[in-house]
């Protein structure tokens, strides 16, 4: 009898252990759209028992304003690009990650482990990287197109025929690379300089566009365009006849990192989830989904062949460095914005 | 005929124009429906025919978030249609049947507000009160902000339908000692139905369409179809979307047919 | 006693006068407070201080306003000027809405009259065909018109093969291809509301006319017009003002190389500047605006009613 009654409490304290561990178990993921196989979090779920609800934004700074109209404690992650963890963090809203909490942070590589907007990874580990430069389409223009003129001072058969990205950051950073100013500089004569320079390159471009950048330029509406190396590839691949340009002056890395978010709801799920995003397994099937490349060390023997031998991924010598956008001080931001209105007025 | 010569009925160059004007609307749509049709990944180059984008959408990894997206959008749609719709002819009839009164211009003002306002200003603006307040953002939240904007909407064409009646049936029927409430609803309201309807699609198509306030006020886990689509977008515009566009372009024409032959057997009676 | 019959319908009686305030209460508490209220907040905003990257600091400030109205240079410190960037976007959005309206007008106007004139079974039917190409997401038929428009695109391959032009016309990129973006994306607003409105009209009073000798479009003018004024003003209200806060035809369809008022308050919230009292305050401005045409509309509206009776 006792032992019947003992084997029961045992088997009650059982179920409800089990039951409470999977009533709390899920994770509340902020992301970009469709940035994440459906597989991938099956098999996180299927790994963890950890249910994921994922909500979306379609670029950094909806994210941020929607956290700032109060969305900070509804989520347990998201997934902002380099220069904008440095300004979640600097506005206090990620929390710090201690010593240890993520078992796997020794799989990040050597190269990302210390980034300059996130020093020593407190709040963040990488999730995909690549670079931002231009591609030509080269039935239009056969001469050197590793150089920013390209953008800013382009040659006659490029006139009339050249995308931007619509987007402040990576404008402005191509622009300081073209004149080899720093970004975010404070002097007055180079701002000066940086707003007469961008309104004289602007009667040379056809369009601002993000969410065409690759369209336009497999269609020949644009013969040369700002782009993301991944929509390079794929533009080659839908038929553009387009070569990806590694500017001698420099061009723009971008990274984006799954970051701990302040008041999270399940805190320790999400570290949980940041830590399954480290195993190179799981990391590489990440990649090969979304053909950028990875953080994490040991990724490249499991990425698929094509992907290593993307010309994307492979600049040539003498190119100039990848460098990360920068979030500008609030005065030069300033500046900045009036310089972008100046452009677009 | 004197009677082709007068009969203002049919004007000349009025169907041409309507012809024109249905054309222009469409086209676009047969650009839709044909990329959705093509083989390769790409919206601009021409691969070949094929439906498999028609099976990705009911069996490729993001179908289930597009799947519930869809409905969400269509339920909110639907609710929010009839809300407003029903809000919005209960204030035409007091704003074109109650009379001059001193609030009559300011009314006017505060029911067309949803739309005078930019959504994007809206969009913050709401979010900022429901997070003041308290209220979680999800799919309610959604379906109060439709909702509000979809008001004026509906109210606009009832409003103009209603100031073209004359009232002297209604006066006519008072006369024959119906009650105000009976020649509201047997009188003016069976004249008014091109005007609701007419209200009532509005409002349907512009919650439908919503992307800029349906983002804001979202909850994590929500999706409408605008916001799963432009979220989409930004991956790359894939035929996939094609596929979907027609596909609900499909179930219009559907519904259409449905509702032109319920007419047709109605009008036996 | 019914007063105006001969006009065609009156524009306003008193049948309900007592149930009004019950019928407008639903109205006013629910956009009063989902509404109002956060509008309300809104213009609070325009008056605190920014927080740096987007947000506001609880402080009054009018340096929004400021930056609306007057030019201090680049770096803020050059003596005020009157700042005519923004008057200029807003100038540029007014003058694209309004020519995108003509346009719906234009087309809208005959469309409606044409399917208010059908036989009443197929009525219905038509206005479900101008209605169904919107359940289409606005972005995809937007980039649809773009596909069509583009040089190497459908269009221009038409007139070139029929043989009207030579060259292929850049209609993309330009102002033209945003007001045809803008009317495409609100014509049913201008149909529905005259549709309502001609459908209604009493037709026998033309016959009346016609009767009397008067000639089609003298009947047109006289009779037919000022009787559907309502809807062809509410037509004109709903795709004017949307027409001015839009930024989706103006970026696919005019290649985004210019702010309108649309995209420079989204870029306040979304984008780097992050100056949320300086969206606020230009949405003010932008509320203000409309507000004014359309009590210039109420009140000539007024005027009409008081000349009926």
């Amino acid at each position: 009898m006792t032992n019947l009654l003992k084997s029961s409490v045992a088997a009650l304290a059982l179920v409800t252990v089990a039951s409470a561990a999977a009533a709390d178990g899920k994770v509340v993921v902020y992301h970009w759209f469709e940035y994440m196989p459906q597989e991938l979090v099956d098999k996180f779920t299927a790994d963890t028992g950890i249910e994921v609800v994922m909500d979306t934004y379609d670029s950094n700074e909806a994210m941020l304003a929607s956290l700032k109209a109060g969305g900070m404690g509804t989520y347990d992650v998201s997934v902002p690009g380099d220069y904008m963890v440095k300004i979640m963090a600097s506005a206090g809203m990620l929390d710090t990650i201690a010593e240890g909490e993520l078992a796997n942070k020794g799989s990040i590589s050597a190269e990302w482990a210390d980034p300059s907007f996130d020093p020593g990874r407190q709040h963040s580990v990488p999730y995909q990287w690549g670079s931002t430069s231009f591609a030509v389409n080269r039935d239009v223009f056969v001469g050197d197109i590793n150089n920013t003129d390209i953008l800013f001072n382009p040659p006659a058969e490029l006139q009339g025929k050249i995308n931007v990205l619509d987007s402040q950051g990576e404008v402005m950073a191509m622009a300081a690379l073209h004149m080899g100013i720093p970004q975010c500089t404070s002097d007055r004569d180079q701002l000066k300089a940086l707003n007469a320079m961008l309104l004289s390159a602007k009667e040379s471009w056809v369009s601002f566009n993000s969410d065409t950048a690759k369209e336009v330029l497999v269609s020949g509406d644009a013969a040369a365009g700002m782009i993301y190396d991944g929509f390079s590839a794929k533009a080659r691949a839908e038929g553009a006849n387009v070569e990806y340009a590694f500017p001698t002056q420099g061009y723009i890395a971008w990274m984006d990192n799954v970051v701990l978010l302040k008041d999270a709801p399940n805190r320790e799920n999400a570290l949980k989830f940041m830590d399954f995003l480290l195993v190179p397994e799981n990391a590489a099937q990440l990649t090969n989904w979304t053909q950028y490349a990875s953080g994490v060390e040991g990724v490249a023997p499991l990425l698929d062949e094509a992907l290593r031998t993307l010309p994307e991924a492979n600049p040539q010598n003498g190119a100039g460095q990848a460098v990360f956008i920068e979030a500008c001080s609030e005065e030069v931001q300033a500046v900045y914005d009036t310089i972008w209105t100046n452009l677009k007025k | 005929m004197r009677r082709s010569k007068y009969d203002i009925k049919s004007l000349p160059g009025f169907f041409g124009i309507t012809i024109l004007c249905l054309f222009i609307l469409y086209a676009p749509l047969v650009v839709v429906t044909v990329y959705s049709l093509n083989d390769s990944n790409s919206i601009t180059n021409w691969e070949g025919v094929s439906l498999r984008w028609y099976v990705d959408v009911f069996s490729g990894h993001e179908s289930q978030k597009f799947k519930i997206a869809a409905w969400n959008s269509f339920t909110i749609a639907i609710i929010a249609a009839t809300v407003a719709t029903t809000i919005a002819t209960l204030a035409a009839t007091a704003m074109v049947r109650g009379g001059k009164f001193k609030l009559r211009t300011v009314s006017f003002g505060l029911i067309s507000l949803p739309l005078m306002v930019p959504e994007i200003v809206l969009a913050v603006a709401t979010l900022i009160f429901f997070n003041s307040v308290g209220f979680t953002r999800g799919y309610a939240t959604i379906l109060i902000a439709h909702i509000a904007f979809c008001i004026p909407f509906a109210y606009l064409p009832i409003s103009a339908r209603m100031q073209g009646i004359d009232d002297s049936y209604e006066q006519a029927a008072q006369d024959l000692y119906a009650t105000k409430r009976q020649a509201f609803t047997r009188i003016l309201l069976p004249m008014m139905i091109p005007g609701i309807i007419s209200g009532y699609l509005l409002a349907f198509i512009v919650s439908l369409d919503d992307f800029i306030i349906t983002n804001f006020v979202k909850g994590a886990g929500v999706e409408t179809l605008p916001t799963a689509i432009f979220g989409s977008v930004k991956q790359g515009i894939k035929p996939n979307i094609m596929a979907i566009s027609t596909m609900l372009l499909g179930v219009s024409v559907i519904l259409v047919t449905i509702s032109y032959f319920v007419s047709k057997t109605d009008n036996k009676k | 006693m019914a007063g105006g019959a001969a006009s065609g319908g009156s524009a306003s009686t008193d049948t309900y006068k007592e149930a009004r305030n019950w019928l407008l209460l639903p109205a006013w508490v629910y956009l009063g407070v989902f509404v109002l209220i956060p509008v309300i907040m809104m213009l609070v905003y325009s008056f605190l201080t920014k927080e740096f990257r987007g947000g506001v600091v609880w402080e009054f400030s009018t340096a929004a306003y400021d930056q609306f109205f007057f030019d201090r240079g680049l770096f803020g410190d050059e003596p005020a000027k009157i700042e005519w960037t923004y008057i200029t976007i807003f100038w540029r959005s007014i003058w694209q809405a309004a020519a995108a309206t003509l346009l719906a007008l234009a087309i809208g106007f005959p469309t409606a009259y044409f399917i208010a004139t059908r036989p009443e079974r197929a009525r219905p039917m038509w206005v479900f065909l101008i209605t169904i190409p919107y359940w289409v997401n606005l972005l995809i038929r937007t980039v649809s018109m773009k596909f069509m428009l583009r040089d190497t695109g459908p269009l221009n391959d038409v007139l070139i093969g029929i043989g009207l032009i030579n060259d292929p016309i850049s209609i993309i990129n330009t102002n033209f291809a945003v007001q045809l973006g803008l009317f495409y994306s609100y014509l049913p607003f201008m149909v529905l509301p005259i549709y309502a409105s001609v459908e209604r009209y009493n037709f026998s009073l033309s016959e009346a006319a016609a009767d009397l000798y008067a000639s089609k479009w003298v009947t047109l003018r006289r009779i037919l017009l000022p009787a559907v004024k309502p809807g062809v003003i509410a037509g004109c209200i709903l795709v004017f003002v949307p027409s001015m806060g839009s930024f989706l035809a103006p970026d696919l369809l005019g290649g985004a190389k210019n702010f309108m008022i649309g995209s420079l308050i989204e870029e306040q919230f979304k984008g780097n500047a992050g100056n949320w009292p300086f969206g606020a305050a230009a949405s003010m401005v932008l509320l203000s605006m409309v507000l004014i045409i359309l009590m210039i509309f109420a009140r000539q509206q007024a005027k009409a009613e008081k000349e009926v009776s």
